[in-house]
Protein backbone atom coordinates (compact mmCIF):
# COMPACT_ATOMS: atom_id res chain seq x y z
CA UNK A 1 0.00 0.00 0.00
CA UNK A 2 1.62 3.22 -1.26
CA UNK A 3 1.12 6.67 0.61
CA UNK A 4 -0.69 7.65 -2.56
CA UNK A 5 -3.33 4.61 -1.99
CA UNK A 6 -3.44 5.23 2.19
CA UNK A 7 -4.30 8.84 0.92
CA UNK A 8 -6.96 7.99 -1.10
CA UNK A 9 -8.29 5.65 1.11
CA UNK A 10 -8.13 8.22 3.91
CA UNK A 11 -9.76 11.23 1.31
CA UNK A 12 -12.63 8.28 0.27
CA UNK A 13 -13.50 7.97 4.02
CA UNK A 14 -13.35 11.43 4.78
CA UNK A 15 -15.87 12.04 1.93
CA UNK A 16 -18.17 9.46 3.32
CA UNK A 17 -18.41 10.49 6.45
CA UNK A 18 -18.47 14.83 5.26
CA UNK A 19 -21.67 12.97 3.17
CA UNK A 20 -23.50 11.19 5.64
CA UNK A 21 -22.94 13.99 8.60
CA UNK A 22 -24.96 16.58 5.98
CA UNK A 23 -27.55 14.18 4.80
CA UNK A 24 -28.11 13.79 8.98
CA UNK A 25 -28.48 17.22 9.65
CA UNK A 26 -30.34 18.17 6.83
CA UNK A 27 -32.82 14.97 7.96
CA UNK A 28 -32.64 16.59 11.58
CA UNK A 29 -33.72 19.94 9.61
CA UNK A 30 -36.33 18.04 8.45
CA UNK A 31 -37.77 16.43 10.86
CA UNK A 32 -36.55 18.09 14.39
CA UNK A 33 -40.75 19.34 16.09
CA UNK A 34 -39.07 22.93 16.69
CA UNK A 35 -37.13 25.87 15.50
CA UNK A 36 -34.24 25.52 18.18
CA UNK A 37 -33.80 21.90 17.43
CA UNK A 38 -33.87 22.68 13.51
CA UNK A 39 -31.39 25.37 14.22
CA UNK A 40 -28.82 22.92 16.22
CA UNK A 41 -29.11 20.33 13.70
CA UNK A 42 -28.39 22.41 10.45
CA UNK A 43 -24.91 23.40 12.52
CA UNK A 44 -23.90 19.70 12.05
CA UNK A 45 -24.19 20.41 8.21
CA UNK A 46 -21.93 23.46 8.37
CA UNK A 47 -19.14 22.56 10.70
CA UNK A 48 -18.73 18.61 10.39
CA UNK A 49 -20.50 18.36 6.89
CA UNK A 50 -18.34 20.75 5.13
CA UNK A 51 -15.41 19.90 7.50
CA UNK A 52 -14.93 16.66 6.10
CA UNK A 53 -16.01 17.12 2.77
CA UNK A 54 -13.18 19.34 2.30
CA UNK A 55 -10.84 17.15 4.32
CA UNK A 56 -11.43 14.89 1.78
CA UNK A 57 -10.90 16.79 -1.15
CA UNK A 58 -8.08 17.87 0.22
CA UNK A 59 -6.35 15.02 0.96
CA UNK A 60 -6.97 13.90 -2.78
CA UNK A 61 -5.62 17.34 -3.86
CA UNK A 62 -2.37 17.46 -2.08
CA UNK A 63 -0.48 20.30 -1.22
CA UNK A 64 -1.01 22.88 -3.42
CA UNK A 65 -3.71 25.76 -4.37
CA UNK A 66 -6.72 23.92 -4.04
CA UNK A 67 -6.65 22.90 -0.79
CA UNK A 68 -5.38 26.36 0.32
CA UNK A 69 -8.66 28.00 -1.24
CA UNK A 70 -10.59 24.78 0.70
CA UNK A 71 -9.33 25.75 3.82
CA UNK A 72 -10.49 29.06 3.46
CA UNK A 73 -13.86 27.70 2.59
CA UNK A 74 -13.80 25.96 6.01
CA UNK A 75 -12.30 28.82 7.51
CA UNK A 76 -14.71 31.50 6.61
CA UNK A 77 -18.19 28.97 6.88
CA UNK A 78 -17.27 28.48 10.57
CA UNK A 79 -17.09 32.11 10.84
CA UNK A 80 -20.20 33.12 8.79
CA UNK A 81 -22.42 30.56 10.05
CA UNK A 82 -22.51 30.70 13.55
CA UNK A 83 -22.89 34.55 13.05
CA UNK A 84 -25.98 33.93 10.77
CA UNK A 85 -27.74 31.40 13.09
CA UNK A 86 -26.88 33.27 16.22
CA UNK A 87 -28.77 36.27 14.65
CA UNK A 88 -31.05 33.80 13.45
CA UNK A 89 -31.86 32.45 17.20
CA UNK A 90 -31.93 35.94 18.83
CA UNK A 91 -34.07 37.45 15.94
CA UNK A 92 -36.60 34.18 16.56
CA UNK A 93 -36.31 35.17 20.48
CA UNK A 94 -36.98 38.39 20.24
CA UNK A 95 -40.14 37.62 17.95
CA UNK A 96 -41.47 35.42 20.46
CA UNK A 97 -40.49 31.91 19.52
CA UNK A 98 -39.87 30.03 22.31
CA UNK A 99 -38.35 26.12 22.77
CA UNK A 100 -40.60 23.15 22.54
CA UNK A 101 -39.80 22.17 25.92
CA UNK A 102 -40.57 18.62 27.46
CA UNK A 103 -43.12 20.01 30.11
CA UNK A 104 -45.26 21.14 27.10
CA UNK A 105 -45.43 18.00 26.01
CA UNK A 106 -45.89 16.15 29.37
CA UNK A 107 -49.67 16.20 28.42
CA UNK A 108 -49.31 14.49 25.15
CA UNK A 109 -48.13 11.55 26.28
CA UNK A 110 -44.02 10.33 25.45
CA UNK A 111 -42.06 11.56 23.48
CA UNK A 112 -42.30 10.72 19.69
CA UNK B 1 -17.71 2.08 -8.00
CA UNK B 2 -17.11 1.19 -11.41
CA UNK B 3 -18.45 2.31 -14.19
CA UNK B 4 -19.42 5.39 -13.19
CA UNK B 5 -17.91 7.64 -15.32
CA UNK B 6 -17.22 11.68 -14.94
CA UNK B 7 -19.82 12.07 -17.81
CA UNK B 8 -22.75 9.92 -15.87
CA UNK B 9 -21.84 11.80 -12.27
CA UNK B 10 -21.88 15.58 -14.02
CA UNK B 11 -25.14 14.09 -15.84
CA UNK B 12 -27.13 13.20 -12.61
CA UNK B 13 -25.57 16.35 -11.16
CA UNK B 14 -27.28 18.49 -14.07
CA UNK B 15 -30.78 16.32 -13.12
CA UNK B 16 -31.13 16.58 -9.86
CA UNK B 17 -30.18 20.33 -10.07
CA UNK B 18 -33.17 20.93 -12.47
CA UNK B 19 -35.09 18.77 -10.75
CA UNK B 20 -34.27 20.74 -7.57
CA UNK B 21 -34.84 24.14 -9.54
CA UNK B 22 -38.54 23.13 -10.23
CA UNK B 23 -39.39 22.36 -6.75
CA UNK B 24 -38.19 25.95 -5.81
CA UNK B 25 -39.96 27.66 -8.52
CA UNK B 26 -43.41 25.82 -7.88
CA UNK B 27 -42.99 26.97 -4.36
CA UNK B 28 -41.99 30.53 -5.77
CA UNK B 29 -45.21 30.22 -7.64
CA UNK B 30 -47.29 29.17 -4.82
CA UNK B 31 -46.24 30.58 -1.80
CA UNK B 32 -48.16 33.38 -1.15
CA UNK B 33 -45.55 35.12 1.83
CA UNK B 34 -43.75 37.17 -0.30
CA UNK B 35 -40.91 36.69 2.32
CA UNK B 36 -40.27 33.45 1.70
CA UNK B 37 -40.56 34.20 -2.45
CA UNK B 38 -37.59 36.38 -1.72
CA UNK B 39 -35.61 33.70 -0.02
CA UNK B 40 -36.23 30.75 -2.63
CA UNK B 41 -35.51 33.34 -5.34
CA UNK B 42 -32.44 32.93 -3.20
CA UNK B 43 -31.83 29.72 -3.66
CA UNK B 44 -33.21 29.10 -7.31
CA UNK B 45 -30.32 31.21 -7.89
CA UNK B 46 -27.70 29.37 -6.36
CA UNK B 47 -29.20 25.75 -7.90
CA UNK B 48 -28.56 28.06 -11.21
CA UNK B 49 -25.09 29.07 -9.85
CA UNK B 50 -24.16 25.41 -9.39
CA UNK B 51 -25.67 24.34 -12.79
CA UNK B 52 -23.41 26.76 -14.98
CA UNK B 53 -20.60 25.69 -13.01
CA UNK B 54 -21.48 21.81 -13.98
CA UNK B 55 -22.03 23.03 -17.77
CA UNK B 56 -18.69 24.62 -17.52
CA UNK B 57 -19.39 28.28 -17.67
CA UNK B 58 -17.71 29.49 -14.71
CA UNK B 59 -17.55 33.35 -15.35
CA UNK B 60 -21.47 33.01 -15.70
CA UNK B 61 -21.61 30.92 -12.62
CA UNK B 62 -19.30 33.82 -10.70
CA UNK B 63 -22.06 36.38 -11.57
CA UNK B 64 -25.01 34.30 -10.65
CA UNK B 65 -23.19 33.53 -7.59
CA UNK B 66 -22.59 37.65 -6.86
CA UNK B 67 -25.78 38.45 -7.71
CA UNK B 68 -28.04 36.15 -6.77
CA UNK B 69 -26.99 35.72 -3.17
CA UNK B 70 -26.95 38.96 -0.99
CA UNK B 71 -27.54 41.61 -3.65
CA UNK B 72 -30.85 40.69 -4.86
CA UNK B 73 -31.75 39.34 -1.89
CA UNK B 74 -31.32 42.81 -0.51
CA UNK B 75 -33.05 44.44 -2.70
CA UNK B 76 -36.01 42.54 -3.12
CA UNK B 77 -36.84 43.17 0.68
CA UNK B 78 -35.93 46.59 0.47
CA UNK B 79 -38.98 46.79 -2.03
CA UNK B 80 -41.30 44.58 -0.07
CA UNK B 81 -40.49 47.18 2.82
CA UNK B 82 -42.55 49.48 0.40
CA UNK B 83 -45.18 47.36 -0.32
CA UNK B 84 -47.17 44.52 1.85
CA UNK B 85 -45.11 41.05 2.25
CA UNK B 86 -48.44 39.12 1.53
CA UNK B 87 -49.34 38.38 -2.23
CA UNK B 88 -52.81 39.36 -2.22
CA UNK B 89 -55.17 36.05 -3.84
CA UNK B 90 -55.75 36.26 -7.89
CA UNK B 91 -58.94 37.08 -8.90
CA UNK B 92 -58.98 34.86 -11.66
CA UNK B 93 -57.53 31.64 -12.89
CA UNK B 94 -55.23 32.06 -15.49
CA UNK B 95 -56.02 28.99 -17.58
CA UNK B 96 -55.34 31.07 -21.11
CA UNK B 97 -52.04 31.81 -19.88
CA UNK B 98 -51.18 28.30 -18.99
CA UNK B 99 -52.31 26.53 -21.94
CA UNK B 100 -50.33 29.14 -23.41
CA UNK B 101 -47.30 28.02 -21.67
CA UNK B 102 -47.97 24.47 -21.88
CA UNK B 103 -47.67 24.90 -25.77
CA UNK B 104 -44.81 26.87 -25.71
CA UNK B 105 -42.79 24.84 -23.23
CA UNK B 106 -43.78 21.18 -25.58
CA UNK B 107 -42.67 23.27 -28.45
CA UNK B 108 -39.48 24.24 -27.37
CA UNK B 109 -38.90 21.01 -25.99
CA UNK B 110 -39.55 19.14 -29.46
CA UNK B 111 -37.26 21.55 -31.19
CA UNK B 112 -34.43 20.92 -28.35
CA UNK B 113 -34.09 17.53 -29.70
CA UNK B 114 -32.80 18.90 -33.50
CA UNK B 115 -29.80 20.96 -31.80
CA UNK B 116 -26.34 19.73 -31.79
CA UNK B 117 -25.27 17.45 -28.69
CA UNK B 118 -23.65 19.87 -26.01
CA UNK B 119 -20.10 20.69 -26.52
CA UNK B 120 -20.12 18.57 -29.73
CA UNK B 121 -16.87 20.31 -31.45
CA UNK B 122 -18.94 20.14 -34.79
CA UNK B 123 -21.49 22.37 -34.03
CA UNK B 124 -22.08 25.46 -35.89
CA UNK B 125 -21.64 27.46 -33.07
CA UNK B 126 -18.04 26.75 -32.33
CA UNK B 127 -17.06 27.35 -36.20
CA UNK B 128 -16.40 30.56 -37.66
CA UNK B 129 -15.66 33.22 -35.23
CA UNK B 130 -14.80 30.71 -31.84
CA UNK B 131 -12.06 28.88 -33.05
CA UNK B 132 -10.42 32.04 -33.88
CA UNK B 133 -10.62 33.67 -31.27
CA UNK B 134 -9.56 30.45 -29.15
CA UNK B 135 -6.00 30.71 -31.35
CA UNK B 136 -5.56 34.35 -31.36
CA UNK B 137 -6.84 34.94 -27.56
CA UNK B 138 -3.98 34.02 -25.79
CA UNK B 139 -1.18 35.60 -27.77
CA UNK B 140 -2.89 38.40 -28.72
CA UNK B 141 -4.07 40.15 -25.52
CA UNK B 142 -2.35 37.60 -23.27
CA UNK B 143 -5.23 36.81 -20.80
CA UNK B 144 -5.51 32.59 -20.21
CA UNK B 145 -8.85 33.35 -19.72
CA UNK B 146 -10.41 33.82 -23.12
CA UNK B 147 -14.25 35.17 -22.02
CA UNK B 148 -12.91 37.73 -20.57
CA UNK B 149 -10.34 38.47 -23.71
CA UNK B 150 -13.87 38.13 -25.92
CA UNK B 151 -15.73 40.36 -23.05
CA UNK B 152 -13.29 43.00 -22.81
CA UNK B 153 -11.57 43.11 -25.88
CA UNK B 154 -12.61 41.07 -29.17
CA UNK B 155 -16.28 42.34 -27.87
CA UNK B 156 -15.68 45.43 -25.91
CA UNK B 157 -18.35 47.48 -27.80
CA UNK B 158 -20.86 45.00 -26.37
CA UNK B 159 -19.75 45.18 -23.00
CA UNK B 160 -19.82 48.98 -23.13
CA UNK B 161 -23.29 48.72 -24.26
CA UNK B 162 -23.65 46.34 -20.90
CA UNK B 163 -22.31 48.78 -19.02
CA UNK B 164 -24.46 51.23 -20.28
CA UNK B 165 -27.96 49.31 -19.87
CA UNK B 166 -26.49 48.75 -16.13
CA UNK B 167 -26.19 52.55 -16.22
CA UNK B 168 -29.58 53.61 -17.43
CA UNK B 169 -31.08 50.87 -15.94
CA UNK B 170 -29.65 52.96 -12.33
CA UNK B 171 -31.02 56.40 -13.18
CA UNK B 172 -34.38 54.96 -14.12
CA UNK B 173 -34.63 53.69 -10.83
CA UNK B 174 -32.92 56.17 -8.91
CA UNK B 175 -35.35 58.90 -10.88
CA UNK B 176 -38.16 56.83 -9.42
CA UNK B 177 -37.16 56.67 -6.10
CA UNK B 178 -34.99 60.28 -5.36
CA UNK B 179 -37.21 62.05 -7.65
CA UNK B 180 -40.24 62.41 -5.90
CA UNK B 181 -38.71 63.47 -2.68
CA UNK B 182 -36.39 65.97 -4.51
CA UNK B 183 -39.59 68.05 -4.84
CA UNK B 184 -40.05 67.43 -1.32
CA UNK B 185 -36.83 69.36 -0.95
CA UNK B 186 -33.35 67.70 -0.86
CA UNK B 187 -32.10 64.25 -1.07
CA UNK B 188 -31.95 62.83 2.34
CA UNK B 189 -29.44 61.26 4.37
CA UNK B 190 -30.30 57.91 5.52
CA UNK B 191 -30.63 56.77 8.66
CA UNK B 192 -30.77 59.37 11.82
CA UNK B 193 -29.38 62.13 9.78
CA UNK B 194 -27.34 64.44 12.26
CA UNK B 195 -27.88 63.27 15.50
CA UNK B 196 -24.78 60.58 16.87
CA UNK B 197 -24.70 56.94 16.60
CA UNK B 198 -25.92 56.15 19.63
CA UNK B 199 -29.13 57.72 19.48
CA UNK B 200 -31.69 56.01 17.13
CA UNK B 201 -29.18 53.39 16.43
CA UNK B 202 -30.19 50.03 14.66
CA UNK B 203 -31.44 47.70 16.77
CA UNK B 204 -28.71 45.24 15.51
CA UNK B 205 -25.99 46.51 16.84
CA UNK B 206 -26.94 45.37 20.29
CA UNK B 207 -25.68 41.89 19.19
CA UNK B 208 -21.87 41.86 20.22
CA UNK B 209 -21.67 38.98 18.12
CA UNK B 210 -23.13 40.25 14.73
CA UNK B 211 -20.92 43.49 15.23
CA UNK B 212 -17.79 41.34 15.62
CA UNK B 213 -18.54 38.80 12.76
CA UNK B 214 -19.35 41.29 10.32
CA UNK B 215 -16.38 43.53 11.33
CA UNK B 216 -13.93 40.44 10.69
CA UNK B 217 -16.04 39.37 7.20
CA UNK B 218 -15.74 42.63 5.57
CA UNK B 219 -11.98 43.29 4.89
CA UNK B 220 -12.31 39.79 3.05
CA UNK B 221 -15.20 40.72 0.98
CA UNK B 222 -13.87 43.84 -0.24
CA UNK B 223 -10.32 41.88 -0.45
CA UNK B 224 -11.81 39.69 -2.49
CA UNK B 225 -13.90 41.65 -4.48
CA UNK B 226 -10.36 42.96 -5.56
CA UNK B 227 -8.89 39.49 -5.98
CA UNK B 228 -11.99 39.02 -8.42
CA UNK B 229 -11.35 42.07 -10.28
CA UNK B 230 -7.95 41.75 -11.23
CA UNK B 231 -7.73 37.47 -11.58
CA UNK B 232 -10.30 37.92 -13.83
CA UNK B 233 -7.49 37.74 -16.38
CA UNK B 234 -6.60 34.50 -15.68
CA UNK B 235 -9.41 32.62 -14.00
CA UNK B 236 -13.61 33.69 -13.65
CA UNK B 237 -13.93 36.87 -12.75
CA UNK B 238 -13.91 40.18 -14.05
CA UNK B 239 -15.42 43.78 -13.22
CA UNK B 240 -19.55 42.44 -12.89
CA UNK B 241 -18.76 40.04 -10.20
CA UNK B 242 -16.06 42.32 -8.36
CA UNK B 243 -18.79 44.89 -8.43
CA UNK B 244 -21.93 43.26 -6.91
CA UNK B 245 -19.05 41.73 -4.71
CA UNK B 246 -17.59 45.00 -3.43
CA UNK B 247 -21.17 46.63 -3.17
CA UNK B 248 -22.62 43.85 -0.71
CA UNK B 249 -19.92 44.34 0.97
CA UNK B 250 -20.84 48.02 1.86
CA UNK B 251 -24.30 46.76 2.34
CA UNK B 252 -23.14 44.33 5.10
CA UNK B 253 -22.22 47.20 6.92
CA UNK B 254 -24.97 48.92 6.39
CA UNK B 255 -27.29 46.15 7.81
CA UNK B 256 -25.25 45.91 10.57
CA UNK B 257 -24.30 49.07 11.58
CA UNK B 258 -26.83 51.25 9.97
CA UNK B 259 -27.22 52.72 7.18
CA UNK B 260 -25.72 56.26 8.39
CA UNK B 261 -22.20 54.59 9.16
CA UNK B 262 -22.42 53.16 5.24
CA UNK B 263 -22.98 56.37 4.37
CA UNK B 264 -20.18 57.97 6.42
CA UNK B 265 -17.94 54.92 4.69
CA UNK B 266 -19.44 55.70 1.06
CA UNK B 267 -21.18 58.73 0.60
CA UNK B 268 -24.42 59.21 -1.16
CA UNK B 269 -22.27 61.65 -3.13
CA UNK B 270 -19.56 60.05 -4.07
CA UNK B 271 -21.49 56.83 -5.02
CA UNK B 272 -23.80 59.05 -7.21
CA UNK B 273 -20.46 59.69 -8.77
CA UNK B 274 -19.96 56.59 -9.69
CA UNK B 275 -22.54 55.40 -11.40
CA UNK B 276 -21.41 56.99 -14.77
CA UNK B 277 -17.93 57.35 -13.93
CA UNK B 278 -17.52 53.98 -15.20
CA UNK B 279 -19.54 54.29 -18.57
CA UNK B 280 -17.09 57.60 -18.81
CA UNK B 281 -14.01 55.12 -18.22
CA UNK B 282 -14.74 52.47 -20.44
CA UNK B 283 -15.92 55.05 -23.06
CA UNK B 284 -12.46 56.95 -22.45
CA UNK B 285 -10.63 54.42 -22.94
CA UNK B 286 -12.22 53.77 -26.72
CA UNK B 287 -11.07 57.40 -27.04
CA UNK B 288 -8.05 56.96 -25.85
CA UNK B 289 -7.26 54.36 -28.48
CA UNK B 290 -8.91 56.81 -30.96
CA UNK B 291 -5.87 59.59 -29.70
CA UNK B 292 -3.48 57.35 -30.27
CA UNK B 293 -4.19 56.59 -33.87
CA UNK B 294 -6.28 53.33 -34.00
CA UNK B 295 -10.12 52.59 -33.66
CA UNK B 296 -12.36 53.05 -31.23
CA UNK B 297 -11.93 50.97 -28.36
CA UNK B 298 -8.63 49.29 -30.03
CA UNK B 299 -6.52 49.13 -27.16
CA UNK B 300 -3.53 47.67 -29.51
CA UNK B 301 -2.07 51.44 -29.35
CA UNK B 302 -2.24 51.92 -25.94
CA UNK B 303 1.46 50.95 -24.99
CA UNK B 304 4.32 50.39 -26.46
CA UNK B 305 3.53 46.82 -28.25
CA UNK B 306 0.16 45.45 -28.86
CA UNK B 307 0.30 42.66 -26.24
CA UNK B 308 0.78 45.59 -23.24
CA UNK B 309 -1.47 47.96 -24.87
CA UNK B 310 -4.53 45.06 -24.78
CA UNK B 311 -3.72 44.16 -20.86
CA UNK B 312 -4.30 48.18 -20.09
CA UNK B 313 -6.86 48.54 -22.01
CA UNK B 314 -8.62 45.24 -20.50
CA UNK B 315 -7.69 46.54 -17.33
CA UNK B 316 -9.18 50.15 -17.93
CA UNK B 317 -12.37 49.35 -19.14
CA UNK B 318 -12.81 46.41 -16.50
CA UNK B 319 -12.52 48.98 -13.75
CA UNK B 320 -14.92 51.25 -15.82
CA UNK B 321 -17.17 48.39 -15.15
CA UNK B 322 -16.16 48.00 -11.44
CA UNK B 323 -17.27 51.21 -10.97
CA UNK B 324 -20.56 51.61 -12.33
CA UNK B 325 -21.87 48.14 -11.08
CA UNK B 326 -21.03 49.47 -7.61
CA UNK B 327 -22.11 52.31 -7.77
CA UNK B 328 -24.92 51.24 -9.26
CA UNK B 329 -26.06 48.84 -6.49
CA UNK B 330 -25.40 50.78 -3.87
CA UNK B 331 -27.09 53.94 -5.15
CA UNK B 332 -30.16 51.68 -5.56
CA UNK B 333 -29.88 50.31 -2.14
CA UNK B 334 -29.50 53.84 -0.43
CA UNK B 335 -32.33 54.83 -2.12
CA UNK B 336 -34.25 52.25 -1.13
CA UNK B 337 -33.10 52.37 2.50
CA UNK B 338 -33.66 56.22 2.62
CA UNK B 339 -36.69 56.64 0.91
CA UNK B 340 -39.14 54.12 3.74
CA UNK B 341 -37.56 56.79 6.26
CA UNK B 342 -38.40 59.86 4.67
CA UNK B 343 -42.20 58.49 4.02
CA UNK B 344 -42.70 57.74 7.81
CA UNK B 345 -41.42 61.37 8.92
CA UNK B 346 -43.80 62.66 6.20
CA UNK B 347 -46.19 60.48 7.60
CA UNK B 348 -45.52 61.64 10.95
CA UNK B 349 -45.61 65.30 10.27
CA UNK B 350 -48.86 65.24 8.40
CA UNK C 1 -16.52 8.57 -3.81
CA UNK C 2 -17.17 12.33 -5.40
CA UNK C 3 -20.15 10.76 -6.86
CA UNK C 4 -21.60 9.39 -3.35
CA UNK C 5 -20.76 12.44 -1.89
CA UNK C 6 -22.43 14.38 -4.58
CA UNK C 7 -25.64 12.46 -4.13
CA UNK C 8 -25.70 13.11 -0.34
CA UNK C 9 -25.12 17.03 -0.76
CA UNK C 10 -27.93 16.99 -3.01
CA UNK C 11 -30.33 14.68 -1.43
CA UNK C 12 -29.77 16.97 1.78
CA UNK C 13 -30.03 19.82 -0.49
CA UNK C 14 -33.81 18.30 -1.30
CA UNK C 15 -34.24 17.82 2.26
CA UNK C 16 -33.41 21.30 3.43
CA UNK C 17 -35.62 22.70 -0.09
CA UNK C 18 -38.33 20.89 1.63
CA UNK C 19 -38.08 22.67 4.86
CA UNK C 20 -37.66 25.80 3.14
CA UNK C 21 -40.96 25.26 1.63
CA UNK C 22 -42.82 23.94 4.36
CA UNK C 23 -41.23 25.99 7.59
CA UNK C 24 -44.21 27.15 9.46
CA UNK C 25 -41.89 30.41 10.79
CA UNK C 26 -40.19 32.38 8.58
CA UNK C 27 -36.80 31.94 10.85
CA UNK C 28 -37.59 28.06 9.51
CA UNK C 29 -37.19 29.08 6.19
CA UNK C 30 -34.57 31.54 6.94
CA UNK C 31 -32.36 28.52 8.74
CA UNK C 32 -33.23 26.12 5.51
CA UNK C 33 -31.99 28.97 3.04
CA UNK C 34 -28.69 29.22 5.31
CA UNK C 35 -28.17 25.49 4.96
CA UNK C 36 -28.58 25.50 0.84
CA UNK C 37 -26.41 28.29 1.05
CA UNK C 38 -23.59 25.98 2.46
CA UNK C 39 -24.78 22.82 0.56
CA UNK C 40 -24.68 24.41 -2.69
CA UNK C 41 -20.89 25.25 -1.57
CA UNK C 42 -20.00 21.65 -1.18
CA UNK C 43 -22.18 21.23 -4.67
CA UNK C 44 -19.95 23.49 -6.04
CA UNK C 45 -16.81 22.39 -4.65
CA UNK C 46 -17.48 17.99 -5.54
CA UNK C 47 -18.67 19.15 -8.92
CA UNK C 48 -15.58 21.10 -9.70
CA UNK C 49 -13.96 18.34 -9.11
CA UNK C 50 -15.58 15.88 -10.67
CA UNK C 51 -15.05 17.93 -13.88
CA UNK C 52 -11.04 18.58 -13.01
CA UNK C 53 -11.80 22.51 -12.99
CA UNK C 54 -9.68 24.31 -9.69
CA UNK C 55 -11.49 27.59 -10.80
CA UNK C 56 -15.12 26.89 -8.96
CA UNK C 57 -13.47 26.85 -5.67
CA UNK C 58 -13.25 30.86 -6.40
CA UNK C 59 -16.83 30.95 -7.00
CA UNK C 60 -17.75 28.82 -3.76
CA UNK C 61 -15.83 31.07 -1.38
CA UNK C 62 -17.39 34.03 -3.35
CA UNK C 63 -20.78 32.06 -1.93
CA UNK C 64 -20.14 31.67 1.63
CA UNK C 65 -19.13 35.65 1.97
CA UNK C 66 -22.50 36.79 -0.01
CA UNK C 67 -24.64 33.99 1.67
CA UNK C 68 -24.41 35.80 5.24
CA UNK C 69 -25.36 39.09 3.92
CA UNK C 70 -29.04 37.51 2.51
CA UNK C 71 -29.52 35.63 6.01
CA UNK C 72 -28.57 38.92 7.69
CA UNK C 73 -30.96 41.03 5.57
CA UNK C 74 -33.43 38.72 6.08
CA UNK C 75 -33.49 38.87 9.74
CA UNK C 76 -33.38 42.39 9.87
CA UNK C 77 -36.28 43.12 7.67
CA UNK C 78 -38.24 40.34 9.75
CA UNK C 79 -37.32 42.42 13.31
CA UNK C 80 -37.66 46.17 11.64
CA UNK C 81 -40.08 46.02 8.67
CA UNK C 82 -37.34 47.89 6.52
CA UNK C 83 -33.59 48.03 5.75
CA UNK C 84 -33.20 51.60 6.63
CA UNK C 85 -32.35 53.20 10.14
CA UNK C 86 -35.45 52.90 12.41
CA UNK C 87 -36.57 56.62 12.80
CA UNK C 88 -37.01 57.59 16.57
CA UNK C 89 -39.11 55.26 18.75
CA UNK C 90 -40.00 52.78 16.00
CA UNK C 91 -39.00 49.48 16.99
CA UNK C 92 -42.33 47.58 15.41
CA UNK C 93 -41.31 44.17 12.81
CA UNK C 94 -43.22 42.92 10.28
CA UNK C 95 -42.71 39.74 8.96
CA UNK C 96 -42.75 38.36 12.55
CA UNK C 97 -46.39 38.54 12.93
CA UNK C 98 -47.15 37.09 9.27
CA UNK C 99 -47.93 33.53 9.24
CA UNK C 100 -45.09 31.73 7.80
Amino acid sequence: MSPDDILEIASGACLVLGAAFVVIGALGLLRFPDLFARVHAASLIDTLGIGFLALGMGLHAGWSQVSLKLGFIVALVGLTSPVATHALAQAALHAGERPVLRSDRRDEGPLP
Amino acid sequence: MTGVTSESIVLFVNTALLLLMCAAALGVVRLRNLFAVVMLGGVYSFLMASLMVALDAVDVGMTETAVGAGISVVLMLSVLGLTKTREAAPRHRPLVALVVSAVVAVSLLYASGDLPPFGDPAAPAHQHVAPEYLARAPVETGAPNIVTAVLASYRGYDTLGETAVILTGGIGVLVLLLGARRRRGGVRQGGAGESPEGTGAPMLRDTVILRVGAKILLPFILLFALYVQFHGDFGPGGGFQAGVAAATGVVLYALVFGVASAQRVAPVRVVLVMVPLGVLIYAGTGLAGMLAGGNYLDYSVLAHDPVHGQHWGIFAVESGVFVTVSGTMLAIFYAFAGRRQAREEEGAGR
Amino acid sequence: MFAAALVAVLTGFALALTRALLGPTVFDRALAVNSCGTLAVATLALVGFVTERPDFLDIAILYVLLNVVGTIAVLRFVRFGQLGDPVEGERGGRGADEPG
